[in-house]
């Protein structure tokens, strides 16, 4: 159908892109995983697992990997909790400004993340918007400390970063149930609780399980949030890998680092799928 | 037997289980339905006939409960109906691509409705199992819908719908989705599958053929008005109308004028009892023959256009001499070739009445 040279023409460009853009690095980085740094600074090209070692003996690589891990579970958590209702609210019962309403769901992917997060450090500040209201509401005496520079702030952030991402497979899976198969239930004897649990829950599975795939991988691997809103309590995985890139030079580790997150990704982005097919066996 | 059953349910019977009164559906200032009045016997089979576009899917949905009429009533047996949701009405669907649940399977499918109306678990498991055995997908019990065949969907479907004991069953183009032999030997059993459990049907269909063979009654439907309502065979044979005539089976127009008792078209003529003036008649192609000596029949020279092959007869066209053609069955291939001459029996003019365009 096609002639040779147009097919070497449409498939060399991108598999080139691939190669320099994601092969060459990534074999990089991995061969760096397994190297060291000598004390005064220069690579020595050993090749060990003291690296790997290193990083799962370490109790400080682990609490950060952990926390990480529960930060982005929490992130997953909420952002679903807000991202079904609503686009079961948009999707099903929705009629007027429906288009409207989903993208003013889209439009703060449009705004630069960093804006997003400055924004809840204005909130939640020791002289931010919310603890000069709650005082001026004499609700409490003192600026709550809690609120910024802790996990509890990145989980909001990024839960309010995240959502759309979240929100848009569930959206697609519930925009792709047969209006037909809704009908089908009410003929056959269901309310509309009856159908929702047993109809439009398990039909939306795999755009939930795509959502907090999403979610979860997206804030496992954040830096900037923990960055400007984490403090000291709330350091996550990616600021030690930026920073054993940057002034602690230690490439190696940071590779390795970098290389258990990635397998950790690789393996949750499996078991995603795996269960996104089992649901969507029909 | 079969006349006397007609008979009582040409009307809906004495006591008929569904009540349609003045029925209109409008969406906006489109008006699909209108005025609609119609009975439905219980135990009747009732073919709602129409083109795509005529609002027979809205009347089932209607009916089903999934639109609500702008006004006018529906009555089931002496409860009104119109203002109950779906799922409080005794009235089971069977959707047009089937609507079986994906994610679950056969068996899951055909429990679903006596699993939502708190049916005990052992009465509808008895239930399920009964209704699978009488469309025979009692092996298929644990597939799912994706891994079985349209016709077999079809069956799962009807079981589905039909394991809840409805008082009135819809049927949405059933049989639209499958092929023609497929579509045939289905015909068949869903009539004997009506007779056995003696539910009243409404089928909804644009195939004339679907609905002659299968319904006690054929509803008409044109641009959202009912054309006729009546039993296959008195709709075939006295059509009241012109477009009833054309859209079931074949049908030739003739445009006759009568003066006297005499209808006269070309060189034809046949006494009849009909008012004065331009009036139309139909003739089923099956009722003009070649010329013979019968007597009262009207005779007229034709000269062979074309002619179709259909397997057990022959569709011949011809034309007569004022430029009028006229098709003509033939049961026998090739008999009517050249200059011949045909007739026809007066009585199998049937005076229609001219439906507007």
């Amino acid at each position: 159908m096609f002639s040779r040279a147009y097919k070497i023409w449409v498939t060399v460009p991108p598999l080139v892109w691939v190669a320099a853009f994601l092969v060459l690095p990534y074999t990089l980085m991995f061969a760096y995983s397994f190297w060291s740094v000598s004390a005064v600074g220069s690579l020595r090209h050993a090749w060990n697992f003291a690296n790997y070692g290193r990083l799962l003996g370490h109790e400080v690589y682990r609490q950060t990997l952990l926390r990480s891990a529960w930060i982005a579970a929490r992130v997953m958590l909420f952002a679903l909790l807000l991202a079904y209702p609503l686009a079961y609210l948009l999707s099903f019962h929705t009629r007027k400004g429906k288009d409207l309403l989903y993208q003013l769901v889209i439009i703060p992917l449009w705004v630069s993340y960093l804006v997003r997060a400055y924004a809840w450090k204005t909130i939640l500040g020791t002289d931010g918007v919310l603890n000069t209201s709650l005082q001026y509401l004499h609700l409490t005496t003192h600026p709550l400390h809690f609120l910024l520079y802790s996990p509890f702030a990145i989980v909001l952030t990024l839960t309010h970063i995240y959502i759309p991402f979240t929100f848009l497979p569930v959206y697609a899976a519930m925009e792709h149930i047969p209006r037909n198969l809704i009908e089908a239930s009410h003929d056959l004897g269901a309310s509309a609780l009856q159908t929702f649990w047993r109809i439009i829950v398990p039909l939306s599975m795999p755009g939930v399980v795509a959502g907090a795939t999403f979610a979860f991988v997206l804030s496992f691997g954040d830096f900037l949030a923990p960055l400007l809103l984490g403090g000291p309590s709330g350091v996550m995985i990616s600021n030690i890998v930026v920073s054993l890139f940057g002034a602690a030079y230690n490439w190696p580790l940071g590779a390795a680092i970098s290389f258990c997150m990635l397998a950790l990704v690789i393996a949750l982005l499996w078991l995603s799928e795996r269960l996104e097919k089992r649901w969507a066996r029909s | 037997m079969q006349s006397d059953r007609q008979a009582s349910l040409a009307d809906g019977g004495a006591d008929p289980l569904l009540c349609l009164r003045n029925l209109t559906k409008s969406f906006g200032r489109h008006t699909v339905l209108r005025n609609i009045s119609l009975s439905v016997a219980s135990g009747e089979f009732l073919t709602i006939l129409g083109e795509s576009g005529s609002g027979k899917t809205t009347l089932l949905r209607i009916l089903a409960g999934f639109e609500q009429p702008t006004s006018g009533e529906v009555w089931m047996a002496g409860e009104q109906l119109d203002p109950l949701p779906p799922y409080k009405r005794r009235v089971n669907t069977v959707f047009q691509n089937y609507a079986l649940f994906p994610h679950l399977t056969v068996e899951e499918n055909v429990a679903y409705g006596p699993r939502a109306r708190g049916v005990s678990f052992d009465e509808a498991r008895t239930r399920v199992t009964e209704a699978l055995t009488k469309v025979r997908m009692q092996s298929f019990r644990s597939y799912r819908p994706a891994k079985i065949s349209g016709g077999q969907q079809q069956r799962v479907a009807l079981a589905r719908a039909l394991v809840n004991q409805p008082r009135l069953l819809l049927l949405d183009e059933p049989l639209s989705a499958l092929d023609a032999n497929l579509r045939r030997q289905m015909q068949v059993e869903l009539k004997a599958l009506q007779r056995e459990v003696g539910i009243t049907f409404i089928l909804v269909t644009h195939d004339q053929e679907e609905a002659m063979t299968m319904s006690d009654r054929i509803a008409l439907l044109r641009s959202g008005e009912l054309e006729q309502v009546a039993a296959p065979d008195e709709i075939y044979c006295r059509p009241a109308t012109s477009y009833t005539a054309q859209f079931i089976g074949q049908s030739n127009l003739l445009r006759a004028a009568v003066r006297h008792g005499i209808a006269r078209t070309g060189s034809m003529e046949w006494p009849v009892n009909a008012p004065e003036g331009s009036v139309l008649f139909s003739l089923r192609p099956e009722c003009i023959r070649g010329a013979t000596a019968s007597p009262g029949a009207v005779r007229f020279q034709a000269l062979v256009l074309d002619s179709a092959f259909h397997g057990a007869s022959e569709l011949v066209r011809v034309q007569t001499g004022e430029s009028q053609t006229l098709t003509v069955r033939s049961s026998q291939r090739g008999l009517l070739r050249g200059n011949v001459e045909l007739e026809f029996s007066p009585e199998d003019a049937v005076l229609v009445r001219e439906s507007d365009a």
